[in-house]
């Protein structure tokens, strides 16, 4: 009897017809694609997208070429000399991030003992020439004044849990 | 209206020289069917992008056009500007010729479906064999692209679909020896004119599992979900046309959409009535909805009719992509040669005896015999 309806069971296509039905009533139900440039999904205030060199609020660069990013960073997308300043402290004088190796790991930004090397929530850029997404210490410090405020208001959010 | 396109026709024809007006007939008509096909070809893709993307919970393409509704044009002119990148160890002749040889009898199977009373291109007494003849040949076009690539992907694509392909023809031609049976004629026109009536003279319902078969081993002819092992994008690429590309690739892709729209054709022909109302024969009913004015001819028999059916089944055919997982390979062939042809074979026994026994409201009209 058992055989019998299990065979009923497929020859009546019975579990196929209810995973029509399944189907057919998700077709008339609510979607959820969001619109993308006109619509945004809400974001983490850890998201880690394009890369900033911070400054301390008087204007000195954090960054001490300590090179802990550097030695951390598992796609070796970071570059750093270092030479030291009139003021005898150590600076960097080159400070590469090659953004087409870079993954968005965001261990540079965890290895960094000043806070200096920081991913931003930016992630709509682009590149156009060659060399564009090569970001150097002025492209990255610019960065780092273009979102200030927005940097800021994030560390702080992170703090409780650092 | 459709009445004056005809007389206007008509009269533009009478026109011509006495020798080439039965040419300029078959001409006219042939453009007639054929560009509906392909509109509704290019409509039929983005219907399906559209709703497998509301079963999926998305919206599908919304962006060239108001909702998206000129997407099919943006798809073509594309494919079109894409070059055709030949491979260099390919049969170049074969390569080329094989979307073609798979398009054409997607087209040319239209010859013998009959529109409306009356409305068939070319009424011959042999149209259902003629169907199964120029459905076949569909093959070759799939096997010789899979060959003439030179590629793995594309040799294992067309043994498997070859061999999918030629299992579900013989359950495919089964289903169709009942219609034949049934009708007691091998004319499309006349297979339609047998089920004239009410929706109990449709030839669904004495040849439910002929029916039943008929339409799955279609969606087996056509390679689709969820018998799609011929293309199936996650073990071999996309089988038999890895290799094509541009226009190659989309005349591949046209003459699968408008196989799907034949098979859909096909079995409204053949088991749903045809252009016929559901509504007709219902007595006092259809005598009061058909003499509403002004849109009283919808419930009435006629072309549109043909097409909500047509409409329907090709619904069936993306709602199908939409809900099932591919079948593996030797699920296929099982279901093909161990569930189908016995159940057509049975079914083709007790439709014998039906006829003979001449059981209303089907086998007693005298025409089956």
């Amino acid at each position: 009897m058992k055989f019998l309806g299990k065979y009923l069971n497929s020859l009546l296509l019975i579990e196929l017809l209810k995973g029509l039905r399944v189907t057919g009533h998700y077709f008339w139900g609510k979607k959820f694609t969001v619109f993308y440039p006109e619509e945004k999904t809400p974001q983490s205030h850890r998201f880690r997208g394009l890369h900033a060199l911070r400054r301390y609020p008087n204007g000195e660069e954090r960054c001490i070429a300590c090179k802990l990013c550097e030695a951390v960073c598992p796609a070796l997308a970071i570059t750093i000399d270092s030479a030291q300043r009139e003021d005898g402290t150590r600076r960097t004088t080159r400070y590469d991030i090659d953004l087409t190796k870079c993954i968005y790991c965001g261990f540079c930004e965890e290895a960094c003992p000043v806070d200096a090397i920081v991913e931003t929530r930016v992630f709509e850029y682009h590149g156009e020439e060659r060399g564009d997404l090569l970001m150097t210490k002025e492209k990255l410090l610019a960065h780092g004044a273009q979102y200030k405020k927005e940097l800021a208001n994030d560390r702080s959010k992170d703090a409780p849990y650092r | 209206m459709f009445e004056m396109i005809v007389t206007i026709w008509q009269d533009a024809i009478a026109l011509l020289p006495g020798g080439i007006q039965p040419f300029a007939e078959i001409i006219t008509k042939i453009i007639a069917i054929m560009i509906p096909l392909i509109l509704s070809v290019a409509y039929l893709t983005f219907a399906e992008r559209k709703i497998i993307g509301y079963m999926q919970v998305r919206i599908g393409p919304n962006r060239v056009g108001p909702r998206g509704l000129f997407q099919p044009f943006a798809d073509v002119f594309k494919l079109v500007f894409k070059e055709i990148i030949i491979p260099s160890n390919s049969n170049k002749f074969l390569f080329i010729g094989a979307p073609l040889i798979t398009f054409a009898p997607a087209m040319a199977a239209w010859a013998v479906i009959p529109f409306d009373e009356g409305m068939i291109l070319s009424n011959i007494d042999a149209g259902l064999l003629y169907v199964l003849a120029v459905t076949s040949i569909g093959v070759y076009g799939v096997i010789i692209a899979g060959w003439a690539s030179n590629s793995k992907y594309a040799f294992l694509g067309a043994l498997r679909s070859s061999a999918q392909i030629v299992s579900y023809e013989i359950a495919m031609g089964f289903a169709l020896v009942g219609v034949l049976i049934a009708a007691g004629s091998l004319n499309m026109h006349d297979i339609v004119i047998a089920q004239q009536g009410s929706v109990a003279n449709w030839f669904f319902l004495p040849l439910f599992p002929l029916f039943m078969v008929y339409f799955i081993s279609g969606v087996a002819e056509t390679n689709r979900a969820p018998f799609d092992v011929a293309e199936g994008e996650s073990e071999i690429v996309a089988g038999f046309h890895v290799e094509y590309s541009g226009m190659a690739f989309a005349v591949f892709f046209l003459a699968e959409y408008a196989n799907m729209i034949l098979i859909a054709g096909l079995t409204v022909v053949m088991f749903l009535g045809g252009w016929y109302s559901p509504l007709a024969g219902l007595g006092v009913v259809s005598e009061t909805l058909f003499a509403i004015p002004y849109i009283g001819w919808m419930f009435d028999s006629g072309f549109h009719w043909l097409v909500f059916k047509m409409a329907f089944f090709l619904l069936l055919f993306l709602w199908f992509r939409a809900t099932f997982p591919r079948y593996r390979y030797d699920q296929i062939m099982r279901l093909g040669w161990k569930v189908f042809i016995p159940i057509t074979i049975v079914w083709l026994l007790v439709v014998g005896v039906a006829v003979l026994a001449e059981i209303p409201p089907w086998f007693d009209k005298g025409g089956a015999a």
